[in-house]
């Protein structure tokens, strides 16, 4: 396929959003049960929500871009149903608005008390809103990955790895910036997001390995025999019907060489996984923000040479009828 | 239910294109607007076309075969492209199995073209919209044309008549008969798509002679000759065995 940016950056921008929406929560959780201490509300949860939701407002523009006709957009969100896409347009507001709603009832103190569980966990409203808004979140990743791993004929993505490495990234990336954040803000969390950070990053390198593995070996059902129905073993194209480009040559093939291919990949492995986890590490070790800051940038440079990747590996069947212009 | 579609007979096809430039030719001046066509006079020339006429070798030579392959959208009765759709604006209808695309509600997204894997969705760069073979839905159903003329373009234009057009549902028509006896099979299968339109095989006609239906096993004389002219006061040949 070819890659197309703006989808390379809408996939990788919300991810740092709900990403860092989660790091947030998750510290809010630890600290109801008062593993962690707890932190200031506006400075911290609010101003933390507000960067969640630029990143996934950057997103939802980007995405724009996409769109033949985005001022129709509102349509897309008629056939939940059946279509993922659909989906994805409707929780990806959703999700929006329920960060900033979480962020607001932060920043402006509306957070009364809702009930108290066994007389020592005060479970106040940002609480719930906010366990409402992580169902939403890995409803959007879900969405998300589920528009590529429900079409069976795009056999690199057709795998629930897909769905797994597109949460699993999109976290890692959104904890490494909440781990800046929170360095930034001065706040005790830091260290716990780093750690956060790390599993989330391995465990990451374990699954995007995983489909970089199970996709090298992939036996593409589709050959030119089926695409044609003719059973011989030598069958060639002479020509694809039109000699200048179409959609179909334009869309479906990412146009670069196979050295550019596999530097690509080298430099996401490189870029995603050790060089962020070295300089994070180095950080961790006297908390320097200019280091969480560099981490972030890598990683998220590395996760758009991944986007690009993972939408460049995989081979459409179509592009078996359009080998040679003739 | 009634399942229009195309049945593409790939042994006479001969590759002239006639099909892509009357596609082309009637779909570029209907109601829902023209057909792209970027550049036609200089470098790169690009445009949306709904049929796609390819050649393909098969074997070696000297035992090849050149096989042209029309393709256009082959209406699926389980269409991948449609449930996809965000908008709703690709559609199958009910009544005649069409697959259509509403250009008003497309948001031009493309994933309908990427969840299509016979690549026959092109997207149009003047409308920004999802297009596609329309089966001629402005034609078939159209009174003011004489009834012989309400089949699509591309079949109207076949000189060959690779092209039948029909209901292929309908064991009757000659689409669901020629699909019957001639071997028809669908591209792709493995998808489960069940594409509706159909392709024919590439087909050898060969007749075999025996000598002994050359000669006439049953003439006494065991060989050919004229007969003897019977004299004119006996009866003829044909007075004898006409009773
Ligand atoms: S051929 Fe492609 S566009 Fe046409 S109905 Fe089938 S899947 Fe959809
Ligand atoms: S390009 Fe148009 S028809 Fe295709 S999926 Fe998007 S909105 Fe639907």
């Amino acid at each position: 396929m070819h890659p197309a940016f703006s989808v390379v950056f809408l996939t990788t921008l919300i991810g740092v959003g709900q990403g860092l929406f989660l790091a947030l929560y998750t510290g809010q959780l630890y600290s109801v049960v008062k593993v962690l201490p707890v932190q200031d509300s506006a400075n911290f949860y609010g101003l933390g929500s507000l960067i969640a939701v630029a990143f996934l407002a950057a997103g939802l523009f980007s995405s724009f871009f996409h769109l033949g006709h985005p001022e129709r957009a509102w349509r897309s969100a008629a056939r939940w149903r059946t279509s993922w896409l659909s989906r994805e347009v409707i929780a990806l507001p959703a999700f929006m608005g329920m960060t900033m709603i979480y962020g607001l009832i932060h920043y402006l103190g509306w957070n009364p008390v809702l009930f108290t569980l066994r007389d020592t966990f005060e479970i106040d409203l940002s609480l719930l809103v906010g366990g409402l808004n992580t169902v939403l979140a890995f409803t959007l990743f879900l969405c998300t990955g589920m528009i590529y791993a429900c079409i069976k004929f795009l056999q690199e993505w057709a795998t629930p790895l897909t769905v797994v490495n597109y949460t699993l990234l999109g976290s890692a990336s959104g904890f490494m910036l909440a781990t800046a954040f929170a360095s930034h803000q001065g706040s005790e969390l830091t260290g716990f997001y780093g750690g956060w950070t790390i599993l989330l990053t391995l465990a990451a390198l374990v699954t995007r390995v995983s489909s970089l593995v199970r996709n090298s070996r992939i036996k593409h059902k589709s050959t030119l025999q089926t695409a044609i129905g003719i059973r011989h073993d030598r069958i060639e194209q002479k020509a694809q019907g039109f000699m200048a480009g179409s959609f179909n040559t334009r869309e479906y093939f990412h146009g670069v060489s196979p050295a550019v291919f596999s530097t690509i990949k080298w430099t996401f492995l490189i870029a995603v996984f050790p060089v962020p986890l070295f300089l994070l590490s180095l950080g961790l070790t006297a908390n320097v923000l200019p280091l969480f800051i560099m981490a972030f940038i890598v990683q998220y440079a590395g996760l758009l040479a991944e986007r690009w990747f993972f939408f460049a590996q995989s081979r459409h069947p179509q592009n078996l009828y359009y080998q040679t212009v003739g | 239910m009634s399942q229009l579609a195309l049945v593409i007979d790939l042994n006479v096809c001969v590759g002239c294109h006639a099909c892509v430039t009357s596609c082309k030719e009637w779909n570029t001046s209907g109601t829902a607007g023209y057909l792209a066509d970027m550049n036609p006079f200089s470098k790169d020339p690009t445009g949306t076309f709904f049929n796609r006429v390819q050649t393909f070798e098969v074997g070696e030579f000297p035992n090849a075969e050149t096989v042209h392959f029309p393709k256009s959208c082959l209406h699926c009765e389980d269409p991948p492209c449609v449930p996809v759709c965000p908008t709703g604006a690709s559609y199958k209808r009910e009544q005649d199995g069409i697959v259509l695309v509403d250009y008003d509600k497309c948001i031009g997204c493309k994933y309908c073209s990427w969840a299509c894997p016979y690549g026959v969705r092109e997207l149009d760069e003047h409308q920004k919209v999802m297009k596609k073979c329309t089966l001629c839905v402005d034609r078939i159903y159209d009174e003011s044309l004489p009834e012989n003329e309400r089949k699509p373009a591309c079949v109207m234009a076949c000189p060959t008549s690779a092209r039948l057009f029909g209901d292929v549902n309908d064991p009757d028509s000659e689409a669901a008969i020629a699909i019957r006896e001639r071997g028809g099979y669908q591209l792709m299968p493995e998808w489960g798509t069940r594409p509706a339109n159909h392709y024919l095989p590439r087909r050898k006609t060969r007749i075999t002679i025996h000598e002994d239906e050359l000669v006439r096993v049953d003439n006494p004389l065991r060989k050919e000759r004229q007969l003897p002219m019977p004299n004119s006061d006996e009866p003829t040949l044909d007075d004898v065995t006409s009773w």
